[in-house]
């Protein structure tokens, strides 16, 4: 792993060299063209200004000089797009043995399937160190863009398709916690990088990076529920991992979606003229089957679908009674 | 050229020989179309460049500043779509190029003067809409409408893409008769070896707008269509396809960058010879990679989508297309240097404009070999990289060109001088409050901040804090040059004929120029750019 500079975060993949060299190659040249242009201009803008030099010598042109910058640049534009080429290339063919992740991107949320769930994991990706991962992507709704700046792999996640980026993590950034059945650490951050709406700069998500025991340990207890903590609390944490706060608030403002604070219990009126009290069965549809109900004055938005288990609904909801 | 040297108080001009409001709505002088096209796209830079001091207000700090997450992504989609469909493209062919490019080839008007009004009544009707829309929900999809986001936005969709449709038919309508004009209205004696630099640009220019420009109707109309009645053409619900968008929206929007930097380039051309009095080093290189540009610019539409979901072949052949573009582009940059070589250089204030286009372009420029380079572009896509570079070639290339050629004929134009330490002022805080906004953003960017984020992580925070104090400066800057020429309109000093003693053909007319152009017909015996050859007379202030 190389630290971060100036200019590039830190080297977390096997592909991160080969790119940075090139990055820092066309920096390079640049900086010298740019340099030898504008010291020329200015050595130019000096010696040849107006007081010093009242008249200007008649137009001259140079077929050899001309031919020579027209064609010279060549020998360090072909090598640019050759490696440049082959690199992308590395990126964007996954090695077989690829371990598979699939990645569903919606609005605004990350949701993550490791091999055989049926259940997302939102929010937060966890990947085995020292081996290749494939993130086999797709939309629900609207483009999206998967991007990790340490990795230095982008691809757009583009609804009706398929899509998919690979990378080889090289430094563990976390570890698996036994007791709270949590990975903890400082993990990397993932962007959306193509525009999708609203809270498009809120559909951020977490990588960590374990070793590959604390990841099958982690696999192992992915969905256990948590004992010993009181429910309220669960639901707190599964509010965030599932990006609920990016439309819902706690505090009563306003954002895309009513907010949780003193809702249940509450009479809501709907789009559609109805009216309910709001109860454990109404906030278990609103999960399952957004669509079904949708509070006045919040047509515009659309809630996607989040499919998890009893367990976690009743902690939702459970939290969602403590918000007076 | 030895006609119409003369002082200029006998002579009838163009801004008075006619008055009343009906002179100037039913006018078919291309000088008066090219004065109201100067003062529409004046306001929508005012209008654009309120949305960008918006933008970075808000990201002046984290969290909410002055608007949530749904007014900060109309404001940079407004930005974006003012700046781009009614500021920069028509900003030099429609105001400048209008009102020069018959001057300098010696004609009376442009091929089709009524043609010409109808242009600007359409670039009205096109900004009409616009203003609808952002009176009624405004547009939040970006400036770029990529489905399936658009065909779903509930804001003013419908409204925006029918303006920038109607929009797009007042340029083609403007290259239509530039090409018309520069191929049969030339003067005797001005073979396409003696067109001033200025108009091979806008010849360019002209055929892209001409050949490109349709299919971003087509685009838009089909968008429309798929908006209003739910036909699956690019939304995969019912059944199109996304990347397809990309494809169409691209294959017009890359060209229309070689609409907008080629006038830039050719406006720099006029200011470095006369300020250098030298002709343009190469000139007939110079004229050709306008040109190429201009086909090249076709070719490359695919390097906006490496990471969209093509295939590995297809990003291959762009790329090596892509940086076929940094040839042409580096012959330019190589070729005004040269010109400064044993010239006799002013620092009036046009060549200050002129000298940071060459600056800041060449910066515009060399950061297109990241992008172009396809590893390297993975990274960098959609992240404020991307958005450094295009406002260094954008704003750095072409507005630095448009600002130094409105310093440079406004004399000739309204017949008034301005107040040349406060142009100088304002150059010197645009050029710096420039930098400091958009060198940051190339810092953020390759770090890896998205773009049109409304929030941001804490590691950013230093970057966009500076970048907004740069746009404060540069917003200073612009308003400093607005009021420089307020007052110069009202208390300006007359101007004189040929104020900066240029070799060029348009300042051998009149000031202001006569509503003819000219007198009689001019007789072109030299090049625009041969200093050797002018007479004294001509070369002379009055």
């Amino acid at each position: 792993m190389k630290e971060a500079t100036v200019q590039l975060p830190r080297q977390m993949s096997t592909l991160a060299a080969d790119i940075d060299n090139m990055y820092y190659f066309i920096f390079w040249v640049s900086v010298v063209f740019f340099v030898a242009i504008m010291g020329a201009a200015i050595w130019f803008l000096i010696k040849y200004r107006r007081d010093k030099n009242p008249q200007s010598t008649p137009p001259g042109h140079h077929d050899v000089l001309e031919l020579f910058w027209t064609f010279a640049p060549l020998l360090l534009l072909i090598p640019m797009f050759h490696f440049g080429f082959r690199g992308y290339v590395q990126a964007m063919v996954a090695p077989d043995k690829a371990l598979e992740i699939r990645v569903r991107g919606k609005q605004w949320v990350w949701d993550f399937y490791y091999p055989g769930d049926t259940e997302a994991t939102p929010g937060e990706l966890v990947v085995p160190m020292g081996k290749p991962v494939k993130m086999q992507m797709s939309s629900l709704d609207v483009l999206h863009s998967f991007y990790v700046p340490e990795f230095r792999v982008k691809r757009d996640v583009v609804p009706g398709m398929y899509s998919s980026v690979w990378f080889q993590a090289t430094a563990i950034t976390s570890k698996y916690n036994k007791q709270e059945n949590k990975v903890e650490g400082e993990p990397l951050d993932l962007f959306c990088t193509e525009y999708c709406g609203t809270s498009h700069s809120q559909m951020l998500a977490k990588v960590h990076v374990v070793s590959p025991e604390d990841y099958a340990a982690f696999i192992a207890g992915k969905d256990v529920p948590p004992e010993g903590k009181p429910l309220a609390e669960v639901g707190a944490e599964l509010y965030k991992k599932n990006a609920c706060n990016t439309c819902h608030t706690v505090d009563g403002s306003k954002l895309v979606g009513p907010s949780f604070k003193g809702l249940f219990g509450r009479n809501e009126s709907f789009e559609d003229g109805s009216t309910q009290v709001v109860d454990e069965n109404y906030i278990r549809q609103s999960i399952l089957q957004p669509q079904a109900k949708i509070t006045k004055g919040f047509g515009g938005a659309t809630m996607p679908v989040f499919v998890m288990k009893d367990w976690k609904i009743d902690a939702l909801i459970e939290y969602i009674k403590s918000l007076k | 050229m030895a006609t119409a040297v003369a002082s200029t108080e006998e002579h009838p001009n163009y801004l008075t020989h006619e008055t009343g409001w009906k002179s100037w709505a039913f006018t078919l002088d291309h000088k008066r179309i090219g004065l109201m096209y100067l003062a529409a796209i004046l306001l929508a830079f005012l209008a654009g460049g309120i949305f960008a001091l918006l933008v970075r207000t808000e990201l002046a700090f984290r969290g909410e500043t002055i608007m949530g997450p749904t007014w900060y992504n109309k404001s940079f989609t407004l930005h974006g779509a003012i700046m781009v469909f009614l500021f920069i493209i028509p900003s030099i062919p429609g105001a400048l190029g209008n009102f020069f490019l018959p001057i300098m080839l010696g004609a009376k008007d442009v091929a089709f003067p009524r043609l010409n009004l109808a242009s600007f009544y359409i670039y009205l009707l096109g900004a009409g809409f616009l203003l609808y829309s952002i009176l009624t929900n405004a547009v939040d999809t970006g400036w770029t409408f990529y489905t399936p986001y658009s065909a779903n936005s509930s804001t003013s969709v419908m409204s925006t893409t029918l303006g920038v449709f109607i929009l797009g038919f007042s340029s083609i309508l403007t290259g239509v008769n530039f090409v018309t004009t520069i191929h049969t209205m030339r003067a005797p004696g001005l073979h396409w070896r003696r067109l001033p630099l200025f108009v091979w640009g806008q010849y360019a220019t002209s055929v892209i707008q001409v050949l490109a420009t349709p299919v971003l109707a087509v685009t838009v109309l089909l968008l429309t269509i798929e908006h209003g009645f739910h036909l699956g053409i690019f939304d995969p619900k019912l059944g199109g396809d996304p990347v397809l968008f990309q494809h169409f929206f691209w294959f017009y929007s890359h060209p229309a960058v070689y609409i907008m930097i080629l006038p830039g380039m050719a406006v720099v051309n006029e200011l470095i010879a006369t300020f250098t009095r030298r002709a343009i080093f190469g000139y007939m290189f110079v004229a050709m990679s306008s040109v190429s540009l201009a086909l090249l610019g076709f070719l490359v539409w695919g390097h906006h989508m490496f990471v969209a979901g093509m295939s590995e072949y297809s990003t291959m052949v762009f790329s090596a297309l892509t940086f076929l573009v940094a040839i042409p582009s580096g012959v330019k940059v190589f070729n005004w240097t040269a010109t400064l070589y044993k010239g006799s250089i002013s620092f009036a204030s046009p060549m200050l404009w002129a000298l940071s286009f060459l600056f800041l372009f060449t910066i515009g420029g060399l950061t297109g070999l990241f992008l172009g380079t396809l590893s390297v572009d993975v990274h960098l896509h959609d992240t404020y990289f991307v958005v450094a570079h295009f406002h260094y070639v954008m704003v750095g290339g072409t507005v630095m060109g448009f600002v130094g050629g409105l310093h440079y004929w406004w004399p000739k134009m309204t017949g008034k001088m301005y107040n040349e330490t406060l142009a100088r002022i304002a150059w010197f805080l645009v050029f710096i409050g420039f930098n400091i906004t958009f060198m940051s953003q190339f810092v953020m960017g390759s770090q890896g901040m998205p773009r049109r984020y409304w929030d941001y992580l804490e590691r950013f925070r230093m970057m966009h804090g500076f970048s907004s104090i740069g746009a404060l400066i540069l917003g200073v800057g612009f308003t400093i040059m607005l009021i420089m020429f307020i007052m110069s309109l009202k208390s300006g000093k007359k101007a004189p004929r040929n104020p900066w003693g240029s070799a060029g053909f348009e300042w051998n007319t009149t000031t202001p120029p006569h509503p003819h152009n000219f007198e009689a017909t001019p007789v072109i015996r030299r090049g625009p750019y041969d200093y050797h050859l002018a007479t004294e007379e001509e070369l002379a202030s009055t």
